[in-house]
């Protein structure tokens, strides 16, 4: 903290900047939370508080609206599955990658790394070319939109495995060796539970980041049957929307803050065998 | 195990992410290359890829500079523009980031977990509703409105979401500056607060501490902050589509996306990303090297 007598002037300055910007950065989104549970059909005006949008409008809420549920549903859907597959086959090359030399791994590491910082707008495209000019076993749709959302993705779990990797060193797993174990066991048994935090937090991060894409999601889809939520807030935005897509937003919104709920108390488990430091900042921070 | 299956065991736990890559990350590229260098079929207006390099035409390429540079410069405008509302965004979370990042990693104290904790929090919102909240605010008998006009004692009822390049310039910043923060929080974070209270020490003022202690040692978070921002927003299209929807703010992004859901023009567009992607690479490359060398030092 600054000196003793508490907040210089500067302090306070600096202090106030963040204050606003946190308002403006949050309050937005607090209120298209609050106008989902809208009474009517206003997103400006405030008719009283119901679940209306959520269940039981007969026509406009989600539970009753088939193409809102699907939206939401296929959301999830993608989230879970490229989660399921982006993880392990990041992970897997991360462990690769640390070991393997040569000219493979190298360009395996620089592709990883460019599809970070590639605009997403150009892998999207790539793959919808590729899909639709060349004959490839699957067509747009769902499973394009796993094979896009998972190429783009694959980098964080790569990424922030390596760098858990590096802190790590090969000590544990050359005292495995030593003590028997094959590559694979001391991989198995030593390496991969000292790396389960930095996999927990690559699969939050996916999954979250998955819910959100829109790019991608979008060229690959095939009709209304792979519309996902942000697709949805794209269409219907400035069309006359109801407070049901608020509420749409808001479930999803939920999902992510659930899955980063989760995830922390799991790290936090999972930082208690390791005595390590188990506070949200330093998950969040890890994040 | 024998030593020869010993030492495959890391290529072949790398294989299938490496086949990952190379079918649908380096295949897709090649096949934007040959569409981008390719034709257009007269008849069906469909795109025919040269797959041979040796085929390869600069037709589309042509098209995308003629209509850049030529009489007819349409695409000029959209270009110009993203290049300005990208320099205006980028510059402005700079002003935001920088206090806040130094406000957090320098000041917050005890409450440090919690300001980060409410800086990483719109990475959880999903950017789609990000927008979508502040298209509910900007309406014309929304809340903004409402504000500026003191509940309707004023006649002031700005259309903001009817073309206004402000609009979208803050949308872009609202939905960007958290980028920003972040790697800026980082670089800050490392300073250690000794080495300010040397420079104090040695005479240095509080604006000589900033200008020749703090400001070049965060040089490198600015730095990927810039990129972490500016590369996505050179290909964003949905936030100008969704915060004014008018050719007015239209920007390289937008082309893009005109282009690949108009027939006959699929061909334009992938001319159209090439050229982006030749202009993003020096960025790029510069980014990943820098990655990957600090891995290596780290």
């Amino acid at each position: 903290m600054n000196r003793k007598i508490g907040m210089t002037p500067k302090a306070h300055g600096l202090a106030t900047i963040t204050v606003v910007y946190l308002l403006w950065a949050l309050v937005p989104v607090a209120i298209a939370v609050l106008f989902s549970f809208n009474a009517g059909r206003s997103r400006s005006v405030w008719q009283g508080f119901s679940l209306r949008w959520y269940t039981w409008d007969p026509n406009g809420s989600i539970l009753n609206d088939p193409s809102l549920r699907n939206a939401l549903l296929h959301t999830i859907v993608l989230a879970l599955i490229a989660t399921a597959i982006t993880v392990p086959l990041g992970v897997c090359l991360a462990l690769a990658l640390d070991r393997w030399r040569g000219r493979i791994p190298t360009g395996a590491n620089f592709a990883v790394l460019l599809s970070f910082v590639i605009p997403e707008i150009a892998l999207a495209i790539g793959l919808l070319f590729l899909i639709t000019m060349l004959t490839t076993p699957f067509g747009l749709g769902t499973t394009a939109q796993i094979v896009g959302l998972v190429t783009f993705q694959l980098s964080y779990p790569v990424v922030i495995v390596r760098a858990r990797l590096l802190t790590i060193g090969s000590q544990y797993e050359e005292a495995a060796r030593d003590l028997g174990a094959s590559a694979l066991g001391a991989v198995k048994r030593v390496l991969l539970p000292m790396l389960s935090p930095a996999i927990l937090v690559s699969a939050i991060l996916v999954f979250a980041d998955v819910l959100d894409n829109f790019v991608i999601v979008r060229y690959l889809s095939s009709d209304m049957s792979t519309e996902t939520t942000s697709m949805r807030i794209y269409s219907t935005a400035r069309a006359a929307p109801t407070p049901a897509l608020n509420a749409l937003a808001t479930l999803i919104l939920v999902a992510s803050l659930g899955a980063v709920i989760i995830g922390w108390l799991i790290y936090r488990r999972l930082g208690k065998n390791d005595g390590g430091d188990v506070s949200f900042g330093s998950f969040t921070g890890n994040v | 195990m024998s030593k020869g299956v010993q030492r495959l065991t890391w290529p072949i736990l790398g294989l299938p992410a490496v086949a990952w890559m190379f079918l649908f990350l380096a295949i897709p590229f090649y096949v934007l290359l040959c569409t981008a260098f390719g034709s257009i079929d007269p008849l069906f207006r469909n795109p025919v890829p040269a797959w041979n390099p040796l085929d390869w035409r600069l037709t589309q390429v042509a098209v995308v500079f003629e209509r850049l540079f030529g009489p007819d410069n349409f695409y000029l405008p959209p270009v110009m523009r993203t290049i300005g509302f990208v320099l205006i965004a980028v510059v402005i979370s700079l002003l935001i980031a920088f206090p806040v990042a130094y406000f957090t990693a320098k000041y917050a104290g005890r409450r440090k977990a919690l300001v980060l904790t409410l800086l990483v929090a719109p990475f959880w919102i999903s950017y789609m509703m990000r927008m979508l909240a502040w298209v509910n605010l900007l309406q014309t008998d929304g809340i903004v409105n409402n504000i500026l006009s003191l509940g309707g004692l004023l006649p002031i009822e700005v259309n903001w979401l009817a073309g206004k390049w402000y609009t979208v310039v803050m949308g872009l910043i609202y939905g960007y500056v958290p980028y920003m923060i972040l790697p800026l929080f980082a670089a800050l974070d490392r300073i250690s607060p000794s080495l300010l209270e040397a420079a104090r020490d040695l005479g240095a003022g509080g604006f000589d501490v900033f200008k020749r202690v703090i400001l070049p040692m965060s040089i490198p978070g600015i730095a990927a902050g810039t990129l972490l921002i500016s590369l996505p927003m050179m290909g964003d299209y949905f936030t100008t589509e969704l915060l004014s929807g008018s050719p007015e703010t239209s920007m390289i992004g937008s082309l893009i996306n005109t282009s690949i859901s108009s027939p006959g023009q699929s061909g334009q567009a992938a001319a159209l990303i090439l050229v982006l992607l030749v202009v993003l690479a020096a960025p790029m490359i510069w980014y990943t090297r820098s990655t990957s060398t600090a891995e290596a030092r780290s």
